[in-house]
């Protein structure tokens, strides 16, 4: 587990696509076990800062440092500690439920027998256990959205990166997600959970940060019931 | 947790070859177009049977490399279109054994086809396309060709036309494979002692490609 008390620190981050700034001189640090929660409207840089987050891709400017390692520079020690729930499923339509969890867990280097036991848990976990042996393929939306919360958690990350979960999610799915996000509150680890819904908030997170047109224009207090005031405030 | 090379590598070329156990979509789709082919250029060549002979090596691999451009688009595809790669990045893996899964994955099955392929070609075209030296090397210029057509096929797949784009960026980068893997396969069913020179030169250019395309792979992937 890593330690440090601010897990990631983000220093004057910007990311630059050709001529088009996603993000701006971004300055913020996330501490261990906080859930923060990442708004904007579509374009205005969450799934770009994630990405950067993750590991997939690189600043153009600025630094992130995570547990003390520097990203990119560093990114092999950093990767056992993040899992990312992106916006594609990130998962085999031709293999099992199953199977698609013993091969991530084989990429993480998870014994075998200690795989089968957390891929059982995790799959009773998201709701999925009695499709365990069905091809992925024959999911629905919500159905692989939970196989894949269940792939990112397989390896037990510190650090948990969610890219608009929500969306696609019918009632059932979105519950077991809220489960999934409970318990990896008690097992604290940090969460960064961006969405562009906000009639569809999870209840307990901490704080928020507003992105609009690749810059932080508000980073506080996540006070449920006044999100909406403070989104269409910082987004104006 | 710790994640050893040759297990990442063993994970994703068995991964590869499950999925394709299940699904028979790659083998099943190289294996009618080089059928097909091989069918058709045996009628076109017919009358002429020492331009049959003369055109053997050529057919080959002509045939092969075609297929394998099918299966080597389908199988990169599989990986980028639900985001998959980005779940390989994201695991604690070297890039190069990223690569050396998936080039395993392709040669193995452009192999596959080339086994089979052998045979027939042989009933058809009246040569003996079962010698081992002609065996031998034909897996060599598969794995050459399969090096360059995964860092290609992982360039092209990001891209809109991804299935022109393939052959079209990759065939002349393919061309001294194909000049000496039919000049040194023309030399073996003709008895020619030069083979062993194209045989060489192809071995050669097989182990360039592949370094390179290693060393390649991670600026192709990363953003």
């Amino acid at each position: 587990m890593i330690d440090e008390r601010a897990i990631i620190e983000v220093e004057r981050l910007s990311k630059v696509f050709g001529l088009l700034p996603a993000l701006q001189n971004l300055d913020f640090t996330v501490a261990r076990g906080e859930f923060v929660l990442l708004l904007g409207a579509n374009g205005s840089g969450k799934s770009t800062l994630l990405r950067l987050l993750s590991g997939l891709s690189k600043p153009t400017a600025g630094a992130i440092r995570i547990g003390g390692w520097e990203m990119p520079r560093e990114a092999m020690a950093i990767r056992p500690h993040i899992g990312l729930v992106a916006h594609r499923p990130l998962l085999y339509e031709n293999l099992t439920a199953r199977e698609n969890l013993s091969f991530f867990g084989k990429l993480y280097g998870i014994e075998a027998n200690e795989c089968d036991a957390r891929s059982q848990a995790l799959l009773q976990q998201v709701g999925l256990s009695r499709r365990a042996d069905s091809l992925a393929r024959a999911f629905s939306r919500g159905m692989k959205q939970r196989l894949s919360i269940a792939r990112a958690l397989l390896h037990q990350p510190d650090i948990l990166l969610l890219d608009e979960p929500y969306s696609g999610l019918d009632q059932a799915a979105a519950e077991a997600l809220d489960g999934a996000l409970a318990t990896a509150r008690r097992e604290a680890r940090t969460i960064i959970l961006s969405t562009h819904q906000l009639q569809r908030l999870p209840q307990n997170a901490q704080r928020a940060l507003i992105l609009s047109r690749g810059k932080v224009a508000y980073d506080g207090v996540a006070r449920a019931g006044e999100m909406t005031a403070i989104y269409q405030a910082a987004s104006a | 947790m710790k994640t050893s090379y040759v297990a990442a590598v063993l994970a994703i070329a068995g991964k590869d070859l499950r999925v394709e156990l299940r699904s028979r979509e790659l083998l099943s789709l190289m294996l009618i177009f080089a059928l097909l082919s091989i069918l058709v250029f045996s009628f076109a060549l017919e009358l002429d049977r020492v331009a049959r002979e003369e055109a053997v090596s050529g057919v080959l691999w002509v045939t092969l490399i075609f297929a394998s451009l099918l299966g080597l688009n389908r199988s990169l595809a599989q990986e980028y279109d639900q985001g998959n790669l980005d779940a390989l990045l994201l695991a604690p893996l070297s890039r190069t054994a990223i690569f050396i899964g998936k080039f395993a994955g392709n040669a193995l099955f452009t192999g596959l086809v080339a086994l089979l392929l052998l045979p027939l070609m042989t009933a058809l075209y009246g040569k003996n396309m079962l010698d081992p030296r002609l065996v031998l090397t034909t897996l060599v210029g598969i794995a050459g060709f399969c090096a360059l057509g995964t860092l290609m096929a992982t360039l092209t797949v990001k891209t809109r036309a991804r299935e022109a784009l393939l052959p079209v960026a990759m065939m002349p980068l393919a061309l001294p494979f194909l000049l000496t893997a039919v000049r040194a396969t023309k030399g073996i069913l003709t008895n020619a002692t030069e083979w062993q020179a194209w045989f060489q030169l192809l071995a050669g250019v097989a182990l360039i490609y592949l370094v390179l395309c290693l060393l390649l792979f991670r600026f192709v992937v990363e953003e």
